[in-house]
């Protein structure tokens, strides 16, 4: 199948990356003991690597290409995905999600404390990744600060519940409007801007408030954080460290459930398709009625409500933060678990958060690679499969034919 | 002549000096189908964007006068505001919502129609229910009217060139407008499918609404039109019947050495 | 009065710096219309790649003049060739996708190679070796401003004479210009469109890694991250300018330096990052097509 044309193109490919890593990846300096250490092994993994990956993607297109082919030449409509047909058909879909909802209340039983604690996490990201979903997968609007309003959340508890000993509960709700708050108040005058620029600024502003929050010692107490955050009490009973776990898991199951429930309603109402319609194309959204800067406003708000509300638990789990938690890293690995999923996608982005997560978690090999993972993840989804793992499916309907009806 | 739903007065735009039409003057009557012809790069498009509020005309006047009650001034109001006033507009280059089903397509037309937010997404309300089957309902409707029911979970992008332009108007039409702006809504189709549009326009028409559109198919201009504007160079150079704009001399020369599909 | 002309000398530097990585965004913008987010991981890849070289050179005791030449040819080849690759792996493929793919493809382009320094040198500061020593005739002024700082005010003036005689004059330099004004006409007279696309990622890569080399000699130490921050403050820079004006570039660039200079000299030094950002923001709101940039409409 394959020319030998293409694998000395291949070749080349290899031998390119060999002279283009080989200052930073074969050599090795130690300025202070003035010693030069020559990783001439590392030359051979990239040859190999990158003779490997290009013939992958070498194939990837070939098969593409054929596939277009057949498409154009007999006009068959593509089988739908497996997936697809599960998630849009109640009779699998409910007994799956049954299945899921009972493996999630038994995990506690089944793994360790050591496990459920990473559990809590991973559903952190859930949350945080639906949250941003709303606003990068449905309304189009590229939020690189959206750490910013989760960082809104986890101090407002820390700081209530540090000066006033405002508790949990109490703080959750008020987290969440901070966040939405300051989502209002940073939305006005940035959501004018065109995507790109509109990224750029929403980076700017997460950047602000995290340099703020290193500064200001009088209000944040600096680098050096906020500490002893209560844990949430349950009716004023002290749990017991495993306790406090498994309510925290059991909390954030809830929470996960409540999202889900909620941004799927919020898909398929006239909001919903208001802020597809947004991301589809601003200028036609707005010639059929829609009003541009409420509808991404709304989107951004609520975004942000759930990452103010995640932040608050993420203050509560942790007992302890500083601004550190809060880069843009941060961010940009809430942005790779939704793409990675499938923008507007909301099984889509449960199991990119999943994937990304625990991955590395549990792979401790792989974790020193994790960072380089998602960056590369950002890159090859975008090229080879932009529409994530779980492509966005929108409902469909159906109607009894008029007899009388015009149509053909 | 009836009264008119549209009046504009000394209409221009410039782009960074260039300017793209110049003190334009036109008006559109109660149940008329007026066309703006012209050859390509005349401005007709800039026309329809001043108009919709896309873009902020440089000087004159836009006014709407609704069937029932005070007339409106156009001028400066978002697109968003116009649409909501009753004039609805498509795009020459089509602008639909891709990865959207045709049924959503319509639906978003009912948007500035409807109220339902976020509490009434949320949980369900009665009012919103309803709402949305109304708007489920006459989406519905209109995609009938235009010949598209058969395609209403089908995703936008995979309809034909000709379904795409027909869809471009349903989506138009679900915003209640009494003003239609179609901007070269036969570009690109068959001559099947050119004089099923002709009927569907007619039919559009004697439903009620007034129709301004921009067209390069002269056979269809001239079968539709009550009266029809000529542009060039961002002027209008001619306006009349059908019958006295194809005896113009001066309109006869802005089309030399242009294909007139006539 | 000294202070003041030494925060002017520091802002002259930091400036002409930025300028020069603002140009890398500031083309490749005017080209692709893309804010090539990994541009600032270009400039810190030639940073890293003059250390490696100039550290192994003058531990195997080259001269120094040598050693100053060899790192910048190092750096620049490095970056550029960096550069050209991204492009055509990261960018390439995604002409004809939404804005948006793109971008987020440049930031985990950024990413991606933010951590493949980390791995393949260090997660430390290393000191870079000194490459502009102190000269005697400097002395009597070496308290406002050192020999380093007038090396670099006169390298970056150097490099960007070059490139504007490259671009007003030159074959490729006019194919640019008529690439930016209308690809698909540049494509009809028959410019290749990729090789210009390739080169304008190529000079705009090697100016960038030159600022590198620069900044971190003079700094004196260097780390993976010091892409993200410069990045971001060069882009700023080029917003500030107006996004696509080379000149606009420069004049931002200096313009941010000064700025920053000044404030942290005479306001707070806590917040340094805090005014770039902040200038950031208010420009893109008030005025995003900055200072010489041609004010847009899209076309319907
Ligand atoms: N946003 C814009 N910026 C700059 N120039 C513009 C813009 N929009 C339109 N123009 C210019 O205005 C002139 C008129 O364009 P317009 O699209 O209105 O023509 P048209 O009559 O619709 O032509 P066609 O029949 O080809 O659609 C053209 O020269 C065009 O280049
Ligand atoms: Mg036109």
């Amino acid at each position: 199948m394959f020319q030998f044309q293409e694998l000395k193109k291949s070749l080349l490919v290899s031998l390119w990356f060999a002279f283009l890593t080989f200052p930073l990846l074969v050599i090795k300096v130690d300025p202070i003991e003035r010693t030069v250490l020559w990783r001439w092994d590392n030359m051979l993994y990239v040859v190999l690597g990158s003779f490997a990956i290009s013939i992958l993607v070498r194939v990837f297109n070939v098969q593409k290409e054929r596939r277009r082919d057949r498409r154009a030449s007999n006009h068959t409509i593509d089988r739908e995905p497996l997936m697809q047909v599960v998630l849009r058909e109640p009779r699998y879909l409910y007994p799956l999600a049954g299945a899921a909802l009972l493996f999630a209340l038994l995990f506690p039983s089944l793994f360790s404390i050591y496990q459920t604690n990473i559990m809590i996490t991973a559903l952190m990201y859930v949350v945080l990744g639906l949250g941003l979903n709303i606003v990068v997968g449905l309304a189009g609007l590229l939020d690189l600060g959206y750490v910013a309003f989760y960082a809104v959340g986890a101090y407002s508890y820390a700081l209530l519940n540090f000066h006033f000993d405002v508790g949990f509960w109490i703080a959750l709700p008020i987290g969440a409007l901070l966040a939405a708050l300051f989502g209002i108040l940073l939305g006005f005058p940035v959501l004018r801007l065109r995507g790109d620029y509109l990224a750029i600024v929403t980076l700017g502003f997460g950047e602000i408030i995290r340099l703020i929050l290193e500064n200001w010692n009088a209000f944040s107490q600096g680098p050096s954080g906020i500490s002893n955050i209560s844990r949430p009490g349950l009716f004023g009973i002290d749990l017991s460290l495993e306790g406090s776990i498994l309510y925290m898991y059991y909390l954030m199951i809830a929470v996960v459930i409540f999202t889900i429930f909620v941004v799927n309603r919020l898909q398929d109402s006239r909001i919903g398709r208001a802020w597809i319609a947004l991301r589809e194309d601003e200028i036609a959204c707005q010639a059929m009625g829609i009003d541009k800067t409420r509808t991404k406003l709304t989107a951004f708000a609520l975004g942000a409500t759930w990452a103010g509300m995640v932040g608050v638990i993420f203050a509560a789990k942790t007992t302890f933060i500083n601004p550190a938690s809060f880069t843009f890293l941060e961010s940009a690995i809430i942005l790779c678990i939704v793409v990675l999923g499938g923008m507007g996608s909301i099984f889509g982005v449960i199991v990119g958060a999943l994937i990304l997560i625990l991955l590395p978690e549990h792979l401790r090999a792989l974790s020193e690679y994790r960072m380089l993972a998602f960056g590369g993840v950002l890159v090859v989804m975008m090229i080879f499969r932009p529409q994530g793992i779980v492509a966005n499916i929108r409902r469909s309907y159906h109607f009894e034919k008029k007899p009388g009806g015009e149509g053909q | 002549m009836s009264e008119p739903v549209l009046k504009v007065d000394n209409l221009s735009m410039d782009f960074g000096g260039i300017r793209a039409m110049s003190e334009l003057d036109l008006e559109v009557c109660k149940g008329e189908i007026v066309a703006l012809i012209g050859p390509n790069g005349a401005g007709k498009t800039t026309f329809f964007n001043c108009v919709t509020g896309i873009y902020n005309p440089t000087g004159g006047d836009v006014h709407l006068h609704p069937p029932s009650g005070e007339p409106v001034r156009l001028n400066g109001l978002k697109p968003n505001k116009v649409t909501e006033q009753g004039m609805a507009r498509t795009f020459q280059n089509i602008r639909l919502f891709q990865n959207m089903t045709v049924l959503e397509n319509v639906m978003i037309g009912r948007h500035c129609r409807t109220r339902s937010y976020i509490a009434g997404a949320v949980f369900k309300t009665k009012a919103t229910r309803r709402e949305e089957q109304e708007t489920v309902d006459k989406s519905y409707h209109i995609l009938e009217q235009v010949g598209l029911a058969d395609a209403v979970n089908d995703f936008a992008q995979n309809l034909s060139y000709g379904a795409q332009r027909r869809l471009e108007i349903a989506r138009a039409l679900a915003t209640d407008p009494f003003l239609l702006l179609l901007d070269e809504p036969a570009a690109g189709m068959n001559p099947q499918e050119t004089s099923e549009l002709d009927e569907l326009i007619k039919r559009i028409r004697d439903g009620g609404l007034s129709i301004l559109l921009i067209e390069h198919d002269m056979k269809l201009v001239m079968s539709l039109s009550d009266r029809i504007f000529v542009m060039d160079y961002g002027k209008k150079i001619a306006q009349g019947t059908p019958e006295e704009i194809s005896a113009n001399p001066v309109v006869i020369k802005a089309y030399l050495g242009e294909d007139i599909d006539a | 009065m000294e202070y003041f002309i030494e925060l002017l000398f520091s802002g002259l530097t930091k400036g002409s710096i930025y300028a020069l990585i603002a140009l890398g965004y500031t083309m490749v913008y005017g080209i692709i219309g893309l804010i090539n987010f990994a541009h600032g991981e270009i400039y810190m890849i030639g940073a890293f790649t003059s250390f490696v070289v100039a550290t192994v050179l003058s531990i195997y005791g080259f001269p120094l003049l040598s050693i100053v030449v060899l790192a910048g040819i190092a750096a620049a080849v490095w970056s550029a060739s960096y550069g050209y690759t991204i492009e055509k792996i990261a960018y390439r493929p995604l002409r004809h996708a939404p804005r948006l793919s793109a971008l987020i493809s440049a930031i985990g382009m950024s990413i991606f190679l933010q951590n493949y320094v980390l791995l393949a040198q260090s997660s430390d500061f290393q000191p870079f070796p000194e490459l502009i020593p102190e000269f005697e005739f400097m002395e009597p002024f070496a308290h406002i401003v050192g020999s380093a700082e007038i090396a670099i005010l006169l390298t970056t003036a150097v490099a960007m004479v070059a490139l504007t005689i490259l671009i007003k004059f030159s074959r490729i330099g006019k194919a640019m210009r008529a690439t930016s004004q209308d690809r698909t006409m540049a494509m009809l007279v028959g410019i290749n469109v990729n090789r210009v696309i390739s080169m304008t990622f190529i000079i705009g890569s090697a100016l960038a890694a030159i600022g590198g080399m620069l900044i971190a000699s003079h700094i004196g130490s260097i780390h993976f991250f010091i892409g993200f921050i410069a990045g971001i403050k060069a882009f700023t820079a080029a917003v500030l300018g107006g996004i696509g004006s080379i000149p606009g570039a420069v004049l931002g660039g200096f313009v941010l330096g000064l700025t920053e200079s000044f404030a942290t000299g005479y306001v707070s030094s806590d917040y340094e990052d805090v005014f770039a950002f902040s200038l950031l923001v208010l420009i893109l709101i008030f005025k995003p097509s900055g200072l010489l940039g041609r004010v847009e409409t899209e076309k319907v």
